[in-house]
């Protein structure tokens, strides 16, 4: 199933001169969806840490064509792209909708469950970095209990991340996957077979941000790894209602070894208030999530 | 009403349909072979995409049709098929009209030529599903060009030009008309045939085409200098840019006045003034008016004038790009302007007196004792030609002029009512 890393085209669409800060694990992991995704490709993206990316007119580092639209409205951007490529004969773009967290779980929900249960024939990729980065690291309905932001900052986040998954998953999807910036190879993988499934296709990309958590910009892929292999994170596909675990996730499941929560907090400031008790109630949540993961691969 | 018998010299009588306006837009948009629908419900625009469906459904016309989930998404999908080549199409009215605020601007700022009907329609709160223009008024300032139809005629003419137009000038484009005085209401409309209506509208030019080796990125992030390029020359910063739009607006009412006369060379009705002008030639005084108010106010010109009054009226068919020294040359030498809106700019008068205030101004006269700014017909109330006729004698009989006048207020008072 795993492709050698050789397999990987050598073709860069994210070249030097990105405006994002050091260590962007959103950065990494981009370079390996466009790598997957190949230059007959339409990005539509909100206001966001990707708009920043991109850069700023007249020049841009990404070599794919890219449309820059409102912060509710990328699934609806991507939905207005499919229909007038098709109109106008176009057909052989994938139309791709990238936003963060706070463009996705809270302001563009309505947008993407409306797309997605008209079954629109794109891609959605949530970039995940638990809370608004653009605007300075502001809570966002993806941001973990217990995580200070400059909106929880000195009371820490006190309800649990939205289970956005489920939501997604409510929508019957041909495919639905999970992939974190620590995992290139995982995420080149996922992002090929998407393309090629009809239908809406939806991915959520967990990216470390070390500004907003509060960890060195050199431990971007360590953060990455450590949260996969406390199973903070669980990489695995959906398709067709069925659960795979991939890549470190099904090894970890397959070896029966996981990392405790603590070793993934400790590394990052936004989690310095976390009280024993608190640790403890994450561990638990992590521990039932992936039980159920088990149980639902099959392992 | 008056003002619908705009026969076309020669045409045959077989090509009137007995239509309502939102069937008039659906049939213009239908006959300008729009290719992608984004629509979503609200009285009184439903019956448009409703049209469109069925259109789509039979094969009449061949078009994506996207059944979105809100008026922010119908009008990105607009935006983003349009940015492709697509020529996109949607419709709405007030609180589906604020509720797109945001992509109304972002629209104008794309330079996307979308056409958009709007069933103008009074703004919650208090709910009303009922007339007045304070949704499209209000949203003045967003850079999209605006046009307001007397009649069902209008309507469907208007959509056609407004294709030529936004695609000429890169401009998006309202049409306004008055929710069920206009959208709900059927009269005789004389519907153009395909081949005249393709030989004024050829099929949409985008200025740029998607090309993988050559991507772009569209609608990025600008500063508030000059930037230089990789050429090293400088590029326009977010000021120029809005001032190549504002050059735009100013260069499009002569575009707009060619459209209309070409349209009347091909079709028989020329929209080659920026207003509607009844009675006019020997008048002292104009009702100076928008929509299918400029009808009624026909109605009550041709009774006042029975009592000897000299009055005409000057119905405004482009409100943006505002006709200015059009407007100022027309009612130059009136002793008396009444401006009759169905909206109010809450803390001054009425927009279209401020507006026309303005262009006097600007034009050379004072405008202080020319001018009075009447509120009438929010939320549906009904405006009879009776109302203007009351409306004139007050105006007569020297109505004050330093405050907006409610016709609805000296007519019966609220607070009397209830006590
Ligand atoms: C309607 C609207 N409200 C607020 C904003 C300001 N804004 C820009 S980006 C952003 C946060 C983005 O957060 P997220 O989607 O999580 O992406 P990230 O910045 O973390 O990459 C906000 C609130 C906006 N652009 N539009």
């Amino acid at each position: 199933m795993s492709v050698p890393f050789v397999e990987i085209p050598d073709r860069e669409y994210v070249l030097p001169g990105t405006r994002t800060c050091a260590g962007c694990g959103l950065t990494l992991a981009y370079r390996y969806i466009l790598k997957a995704l190949g230059p007959k490709v339409i990005i539509t993206l909100p206001a966001c840490c990707l708009t920043i990316l991109h850069g700023i007119y007249p020049k841009t580092p990404v070599a794919v064509n890219a449309l820059n639209t409102t912060f509710a409205s990328t699934a609806a951007s991507a939905s207005g792209l499919v229909a007038g490529l098709k109109a106008t004969g176009q057909n052989d773009y994938v139309v791709v909708g990238m936003a963060g967290d706070g463009g996705t779980f809270d302001m563009g929900i309505q947008a993407l469950s409306g797309a997605a249960e008209r079954q629109t024939d794109f891609i959605y990729i949530c970039y995940d970095n638990e809370a608004y980065m653009n605007t300075g690291v502001q809570r966002s309905s993806a941001t973990p209990e217990g995580a200070i932001t400059t909106t929880t900052p000195v009371e820490p986040k006190q309800q649990p991340k939205k289970d956005f998954l489920a939501i997604m998953e409510a929508h019957k999807l041909p495919y639905m996957a999970t992939c974190c910036s620590a995992y290139p190879r995982d995420i080149y993988e996922k992002l090929s077979k998407a393309k090629n499934i009809r239908g809406t296709r939806f991915i959520h990309l967990y990216v470390p941000c070390p500004p907003g958590w509060g960890f060195p910009t050199n431990k971007t892929v360590e953060i990455g790894r450590i949260a996969v292999e406390t199973g903070v994170v669980v990489l695995f596909e959906i398709e067709d209602g069925k659960l795979r675990l991939t890549g470190r996730s099904l090894t970890m499941a397959r070896s029966g070894r996981k990392r405790p929560v603590d070793e993934y907090l400790k590394l990052q400031g936004r989690f310095k208030k976390m009280t024993p008790e608190q640790i403890a109630s994450f561990q638990k949540d992590v521990d039932e999530r992936w039980e159920q993961y088990l149980r639902r691969a099959e392992i | 009403m008056k003002g619908y018998f705009l026969r076309a010299r020669g045409e045959k009588v077989e090509q009137y349909q007995i239509i309502t306006g939102n069937q008039a837009a659906a049939l213009g948009a239908k006959l300008c072979r729009v290719q992608v629908v984004a629509a979503y419900p609200i009285t009184p625009q439903s019956k448009i995409p409703e049209v469109l469906a069925e259109y789509v459904e039979r094969g009449e016309l061949k078009a994506e049709f996207v059944r979105v989930e809100s008026e922010h998404s119908a009008l990105t999908v607009c935006i983003s098929a349009s940015i492709v080549g697509a020529r996109a199409f949607t419709a709405t009215a007030a609180n589906g009209l604020a509720y797109m605020h945001e992509q109304l601007h972002w629209a104008a700022g794309a330079r996307v030529p979308i056409v958009m009907p709007v069933t103008n329609r009074g703004l919650g709160a208090p709910w009303t599903i009922l007339n007045d223009m304070q949704d499209s008024l209000s949203q003045r300032d967003t850079g999209w060009i605006q046009f307001y139809c007397i009649n069902n005629q209008e309507v469907l003419d208007h959509v056609i030009m407004g294709y030529r137009v936004a695609e000429t000038v890169h401009l998006p484009v309202m049409v306004c008309y008055d929710g069920f005085r206009l959208s709900h209401t059927v009269m005789p409309v004389n519907v153009p045939s395909q081949e005249l209506v393709d030989q004024y509208l050829p099929p949409k030019k985008p200025p740029y085409s998607l090309d993988p080796e050559n991507p772009i990125n569209i609608n990025p992030v600008v500063m508030g200098e000059l930037i230089p390029g990789v050429d090293g020359k400088l590029w326009p910063d977010y000021m120029s840019i809005r001032r190549r739009m504002q050059k735009a607006h100013e260069g499009a009412l002569e575009i707009i006045l060619q459209a209309g006369k070409y349209f009347g060379e091909l079709f028989g009705r020329t929209y080659d003034t920026p207003f509607t002008k009844y009675k006019t030639e020997d008048a002292s005084a104009v009702f100076l008016t928008m929509g299918s108010l400029t009808s009624e106010a026909m109605e009550a010109v041709d009774a006042l004038r029975k009592e000897g009054i000299r009055i005409g009226v000057i119905g405004l068919r482009v409100f943006r790009p505002f006709p200015a020294k059009e407007l100022a040359e027309v009612l130059s030498g009136l002793e008396k302007v009444i401006v009759v809106e169905k909206a109010i700019s809450y803390g001054y008068e009425t927009p279209l007196a401020t507006e026309t205030k303005a262009a006097i101004y600007s034009f050379g006269t004072s405008p202080y004792s020319l001018i009075w700014s009447w509120v009438v017909g929010l939320g549906g109330k009904d405006v009879k030609p009776r109302d203007l006729v009351g409306i004139c004698n007050a105006v007569f009989h020297n109505a004050p002029r330093e405050r907006p006048l409610w016709w609805h207020e000296e007519e019966y008072t609220y607070e009397r009512a209830v006590c």
